[in-house]
């Protein structure tokens, strides 16, 4: 007889399965509304009928093509001005207030915004995940520059390293830990908000489509495409965690060793 | 200390330098105009708008939402986070349908919770509840378990049973992370406030400002948008004073550490 | 191993890091249990903290309350006893006092420097009016100056109060001047390799006990008894 080790994970996953077996029999058995909660196996089956009909893999095409857009744009475009901002603090003073007065306005009230300059494109959604990815980008990345041991700074001057060798090999390498975290805040962003300026101003994409099937009744539809979106916020985040090991290996030994 | 050198003077200047530009242009052109009223135009429409009640309405109402779901879900997602953190075998259960359910982004909910609820306040607050209910269910239960093994071994040493030691040592302990998480919700209710307003309609901060870029009257717009963060702005300060208050304590010790 | 601690003694524990002496308090003390064998207090076994224990754990910053002030983590000692009478604060301010942190009573630990987050870790300890008192390593973390005043701290509470106190250090001559027996620990796996009675005068003192040849001798024995 097998023991039970009552800390074994598995017992989670047990859990779960349970909880989808249990939602299959209820629904099935017409205990809860049907209509609104379809038995998870045709949930499962229309989700990979969407998929291998291709359907629904352009939606999620459409929505990556503007998050990507949107998320690189941001970050080619803050790191830089954090990095510029954490170096010379007249710049960081100057530019402090009009940063602080953009940041409390929240993200999905952009997309009007974007809306009236952009109407309903692309554009539209590129501007308004560059917008909000600003903020968690620019100021993880001032905070990484200016967290940067002052003794590293000196022992690189002491080097004899010039300012501009100095911010590429000493400053950006430091500080690069806490710009992930800036980056990777970010993505979490940009995926909500692809999905919130989709569902508002859009005619594809991963968050309209969701919507879409809502309008129509096409309820496990519905279902399907929010399981895609949590299949895609998953993925995005194992390719970004791998990212994150390849380019901060140091980091990880560094962490696990002060622990 | 000169009083003079605490304002940010190149701050402040880079700011009126933006302000008049934008003034400026908006006032010349009538494209730029448009697309970017005069600052003093937004200014005045907004303390038009409140002074007529048009906008106080919309303002109230998605306060309301906003509080009912934010307190909502702190109740339920501390409560819930305590008993996961502390229990190991009940965070065990659930650990899989949390990682799961995690990647998902709250907004998606919003559909269902429409087929759900219809559209009216009771989806609005649903949504943000579970919305909210994340940050604060993972920060808790970090919180918790994280808690120094030696704090736990001081209680029973000092003959506590494991319900004290959860009351008098492992909550305080918890608390900087549990704040941590309702301080990060905060944001949080406010963009799914705001964002399910827009898409179903009706009332709210978030419909008016998407109702009157529809309309073209942009001013209407930015006055919405300048409210909506100096709403954001406020309720942050007022969440940092209940904070400093709750957690003099607190500052120090990581201060020193 | 095996020993005995007879009531209102000052026992140590002596041996090199590494050796499980922490291990061995925690057993005592009620909060691991032991592979094999059992501990046995005021002829009861322990199996779980025993009521009129307490321990004193080596890392002091991670077991003092940060959320509450000096007097407040001390009260916290008598709250659990069910002393919260009038005189409770006023027992508080004496045993804060007689660990040396008088005007200290309203600071936050982290405001505190090593040593006198020490002595508060004590002071909450002895509010808890235990009859033994366990003490892992206290004195580790603190530096050589603070220490020699800590140990003569200890031994006028311990005077003032005539609690048992087991005591774990690595330091050889700290466990001589504190003590009336000493078991010296070997490496992994431990055994009691010597056990020495210290018949030192007391009371003691920093500069003439430590002159003693006695001292010396004592000390050399226990150095050569370690090492090998």
């Amino acid at each position: 007889m097998v023991k039970w080790n009552k800390d074994s994970k598995l017992n989670g996953l047990m859990v779960l399965l349970a909880a989808i077996g249990l939602w299959e029999i209820v629904s099935r058995l017409g205990l809860i509304n049907a209509l609104f909660f379809p038995p998870m196996t045709k949930i499962l089956s229309t989700f990979f009928q969407l998929v291998f009909s291709g359907e629904i893999l352009h939606q999620v095409l459409m929505s990556l093509k503007r998050a990507a857009a949107g998320y690189f744009l941001a970050a080619i475009v803050f790191i830089p001005l954090g990095l510029a901002m954490g170096i010379f603090q007249w710049l960081h003073r100057a530019l402090e207030i009009i940063v602080e007065t953009l940041r409390p306005i929240p993200p999905p009230v952009v997309v009007p915004v974007a809306m009236l300059f952009f109407g309903l494109g692309d554009e539209m959604k590129i501007f308004v995940i560059f917008f909000s990815c600003a903020w968690p980008i620019l100021l993880n990345t001032i905070d990484g520059v200016r967290n940067v041991d002052r003794v590293l700074v000196y022992t690189a001057r002491t080097f004899g390293l010039s300012q501009g060798r100095l911010i590429a090999k000493v400053i950006l390498p430091a500080a690069a830990p806490q710009i992930m975290t800036g980056l990777r805040i970010s993505l979490g962003i940009t995926l909500i908000l692809v999905v919130i300026s989709e569902m508002v101003g859009s005619s594809d994409g991963i968050g309209y489509f969701i919507l879409d099937s809502q309008r129509r009744f096409k309820v496990t539809q519905m279902y399907a495409g929010m399981l895609m979106l949590a299949v895609l916020g998953y993925a995005l985040n194992q390719i970004f965690f791998l990212f994150h090991k390849k380019a901060l290996a140091w980091h990880e030994g560094l962490t696990k060793s002060r622990r | 200390m000169k009083p003079f050198a605490r304002i940010n003077l190149p701050g402040v200047l880079s700011l009126l330098a933006l302000l008049l530009v934008w003034e400026i242009s908006a006032r010349s052109s009538k494209v730029i105009h448009l697309y970017f009223p005069a600052i003093s135009e937004v200014v005045r429409s907004l303390v038009d708008l409140i002074q007529s009640r048009e906008l106080v309405g919309h303002l109230l109402a998605s306060l309301g939402r906003f509080f009912i779901g934010y307190l909502l879900s702190a109740g339920i997602a501390v409560t819930l986070g305590i008993l996961l953190g502390y229990f190991r075998r009940a965070y065990t259960f659930s650990e899989v349908l949390i990682e799961f359910l995690r990647p998902m982004p709250s907004v998606a909910m919003i559909p269902v919770a429409i087929l759900l609820l219809g559209i009216g306040n009771s989806m609005i607050v649903a949504v943000t509840v579970y919305a909210c209910t994340w940050p604060i269910l993972i920060n808790t239960i970090d919180g918790v378990k994280n808690i120094e093994p030696t704090l736990i071994d001081t209680g029973r040493t000092f003959g506590l049973g494991r319900w004290k030691i959860l009351k008098r040592i492992v909550l305080p302990a918890a608390f900087p992370y549990i704040v941590t998480g309702l301080r990060v919700s905060l944001a949080i209710a406010l963009i799914l406030v705001t964002t399910s307003e827009m898409v179903v309609g009706g009332n709210g901060l978030g419909f008016f400002i998407l109702d009157e870029e529809r309309s073209l009257k942009t001013t209407n717009m930015y006055a919405g948008i300048v409210l909506v963060a100096i709403l954001g702005y406020g309720l942050n300060r007022l969440f940092l004073l209940v904070e400093s208050k709750a957690m003099a304590w607190h500052r120090g010790a990581t201060a020193r550490g | 191993m095996s020993f005995q601690v007879e009531r209102g003694e000052f026992v140590s524990i002596v041996g090199p890091s590494g050796c499980g002496k922490t291990t061995l308090l925690m057993c005592i003390a009620g909060l691991n249990p032991p592979s094999a064998g059992g501990v046995v207090v005021n002829n009861v076994q322990v199996d779980g903290p025993p009521p009129n224990l307490v321990l004193v754990f080596q890392e002091f910053n991670k077991s003092l309350f940060a959320w509450r002030s000096v007097l407040g983590n001390v009260l916290f000692g008598l709250e659990v006893r069910a002393k919260l009478s009038q005189d409770a604060e006023e027992e508080a301010r004496k045993l804060i006092k007689l660990v040396g942190l008088e005007g200290f009573e309203r600071h936050y630990p982290w405001e505190l420097s090593g040593g006198m987050q020490q002595r508060v870790a004590i002071a909450r300890a002895l509010a808890y009016g235990p009859e033994i008192l366990l003490m892992d390593e206290p004195f580790g973390s603190v530096d050589a100056l603070t220490r020699l005043e800590l140990e003569d701290g200890l031994l006028r509470i311990w005077q003032n109060l005539g609690t048992t106190i087991l005591l774990v250090t690595h330091d050889i001559e700290e466990a001589i001047y504190l003590s009336d027996r000493i078991y010296v620990l070997s490496r992994r796996p431990s055994k009691i390799i010597q056990t020495i009675e210290v018949d030192l005068a007391r009371p003691r003192n920093q500069i003439t006990t430590r002159a003693q040849v006695k001292f010396m001798e004592l000390r050399n024995e226990i150095y050569k008894q370690i090492s090998q």
